[in-house]
């Protein structure tokens, strides 16, 4: 039951289009430009949100907004570049504090490192007898999630483009329902195990209720900044959490892998395709009456945000969109990083070298793919260039780094 | 090397590739501070566009930042693991080991975080005004302090003159940074302009 809940709901969550905005007050401009959402957009309007609402009427101020008149390219250029380095360490805080939660649930509550089954995305096992077979497990477990990824994300394309949007916003409160209050709950319920606490039902009742509806008043509607973002790092820690435990380990490597490709393949692929002249054509129609409905929710121009895309499968998804004040990471992003460092911590024989590589591994890439963003000023994926880091970096740490280090130490020598 | 090392039970072999292993990390942390030297110096426009202040990044702020970073990451590395065996159960030095383990290797930790530090301002110091004598002398101590822990658990020797070195290095940082005696004195007497307390001297 857990598991098909849990399955269920991460292609859910990652479909949530919800914002984390900086606490940062913008100066006040003509045009609205991108408030929450899309992280997606690769520049097209698209694929902005498949989380329709709100996306849609910001679109035409978006391009609008990027090619004010009157206002000197140079500066503009300027104005994005200085703007680049604030907005890398304003992405760093929620990133680590994701990371961390993740690396302090994993180090002390132990069922978060108990095997106790497996996705039904992942069905093939890795207790096998040999190397080639749990290899070949792997690489087919990797396969098989990767295209559900693919079917669920063409599936709420073709939702959005058929204007079902009760639908989609059906399915995104239903999975920040869900992963506010059971997941809370099982994950609140473990960590009173591991430090023996009782808590009588009452109280416990209580607490998840009101962590749950707040939790969903301030993402679905209005809210202090900070607590939007609070909560949405913690969703986003409690996604990662669900899979590194029920991922099996060498398939939670591969897929890390595969969805980095992937989601480069699919960025190259949408660059490709997205050139001028095939602009018209991709565009889906401006829908008015989606208007009035989500201009109200979230009405403040736009701060750096961070907001959920699709998991992969999907130009433009876990990308990057740098406006003029901000810049945009997408939750799916979140949740893979952790999942990364998560497992480090997870497998690495307690090491916390090991740990502690990947994470500076991760904001190198951060930092890295900002600075092409500066450069290339088109949305970009976020997880290639970090997951790639961080996936070498496990693996030389852990192989090469910790044998040397675990001796040094022993003997008390500095290098 | 790290396999060879862990699987060779041989004794004075290990000790040798340990060795081996120290000197080769020295060096090969030395090439990277050049290394790192060397992209700032090329950045170094480029970053003056993207920092939104508008204080100028100098080459001597970006000497302290890149020292502090050495020496946080040395210091985490080597001593991370040793802090959270700590918090776990066990007695120190029930075989016969030193008891002061931990206490050791967080002062140890401690003088190689500061000597980073002093390494760096001295080391882009060094490189901005072409004395090699000072990249030289960098690498020197780094390999003088490095080696002094191979005579651990005597530790009155390596420990001692490791912050004997860590003195030394900070009056050569001190210098290299643009201070002064007369600045010091300033500082101290809170009579600096730029100082902080300097309003609230007594008269």
């Amino acid at each position: 039951m857990l598991t098909f809940m849990a399955s269920d709901s991460e292609e859910e969550v990652c479909d949530e289009r919800t914002s984390l905005m900086s606490a940062e007050s913008p100066t006040p401009r003509s045009c609205q430009e991108g408030r929450p959402g899309p992280e997606d957009g690769e520049s097209a309007a698209p694929w902005r949100g498949q989380d329709g609402e709100e996306d849609h009427e910001e679109d035409p101020d978006h391009y609008v907004c990027s090619g004010v008149p009157g206002r000197p390219p140079g500066l503009e250029e300027e104005l994005t570049l200085k703007y680049g380095a604030k907005h890398v360490i304003m992405l760093f805080v929620p990133v680590t504090l994701c990371m961390i939660v993740v690396v302090a649930t994993i180090k002390s509550v132990r069922f978060y490192t108990e095997k106790n089954g497996q996705l039904i995305y992942t069905p093939f096992t890795e207790d096998t007898p040999s190397v080639g077979q749990r290899l070949l497990n792997s690489v087919l477990n990797t396969l098989i999630m990767i295209s559900v990824i693919v079917v669920m994300t063409i599936f709420l394309v073709l939702l959005y483009k058929y204007r079902c949007y009760k639908f989609i916003h059906g399915w995104l409160i239903m999975s920040s329902l869900m992963l506010l209050f059971l997941f809370s709950y099982i994950y609140l319920g473990e960590v009173l195990k591991t430090y023996n606490v009782a808590m009588d039902y009452p109280t416990l009742f209580l607490t998840v209720w009101n962590f749950g509806a707040v939790g969903m008043v301030c993402i679905h509607w209005k809210g202090p900044l900070v607590l939007q973002q609070a909560y949405l790092i913690m969703i986003s820690a409690l996604m990662a959490l669900v899979f590194i435990k029920y991922l099996p380990e060498w398939s939670a490597w591969v897929i890390l892998g595969a969805i980095s490709v992937y989601a480069a393949m699919v960025w190259t692929v949408g660059m490709a395709k997205l050139d001028p002249s095939s602009q018209g054509a991709l565009q889906l129609p401006y829908d008015p009456e989606m208007e009035e409905d989500s201009y109200d929710s979230f009405g403040e121009p736009s701060y750096p945000e961070v907001c959920e895309p699709p998991l992969p499968g999907y130009p433009g998804e876990e990308l990057e969109e740098e406006e003029e004040r901000g810049v945009k990471l997408g939750l799916g992003d979140f949740i893979f990083y952790s999942v990364l460092v998560g497992k480090a911590a997870a497998t690495g024989s307690g090491d916390w070298n090991t740990t502690l590589a990947c994470f500076v591994a991760i904001l190198i890439g951060l930092c890295l793919t900002l600075l092409l963003l500066a450069v290339f000023k088109k949305a970009l994926p976020a997880l290639p260039i970090s997951i790639t880091f961080g996936l070498v970096f496990y693996f030389s740490t852990d192989n090469l780094v910790r044998p040397f280090m675990d001796t040094l130490a022993f003997h008390q020598l500095y290098i | 090397l790290a396999g060879t090392i862990t699987e060779n039970k041989d004794g004075p072999v290990q000790k040798y590739l340990l060795m081996f292993g120290v000197l080769v990390s020295v060096f090969i942390q030395e090439v990277f501070r050049f290394g790192y030297y060397k992209i700032l110096k090329k950045a170094s426009e480029g970053l003056k566009n993207i920092s939104a202040d508008e204080t100028a990044l100098s080459m001597r702020l970006l000497a302290y930042v890149s020292g502090l970073g050495f020496g946080i990451m040395s210091g985490v590395f080597s001593f991370v693991n040793t802090l959270s065996d700590s918090l776990g159960p066990g007695t120190v030095g029930i075989h016969g080991d030193s008891p002061q383990f931990f206490l050791v290797s967080a002062f140890m930790t401690l003088v190689i975080i500061m000597l980073h530090l002093f390494w760096g301002i001295v080391f882009f110091d060094g490189c901005e005004k072409k004395k090699w004598y000072a990249l030289l002398l960098v690498l020197l101590t780094h390999l003088l302090v490095s080696t002094l822990t191979f005579i651990n658990p005597h530790y009155g020797i390596s420990l001692v003159s490791a912050y004997i070195i860590m003195v030394l290095m900070g009056i050569w940082a001190f210098f290299a940074a643009g201070g002064s005696c007369r600045s010091l004195k300033l500082c101290l007497l809170c009579q600096d302009k730029d100082f902080l307390l300097f309003s609230q001297r007594s008269r």
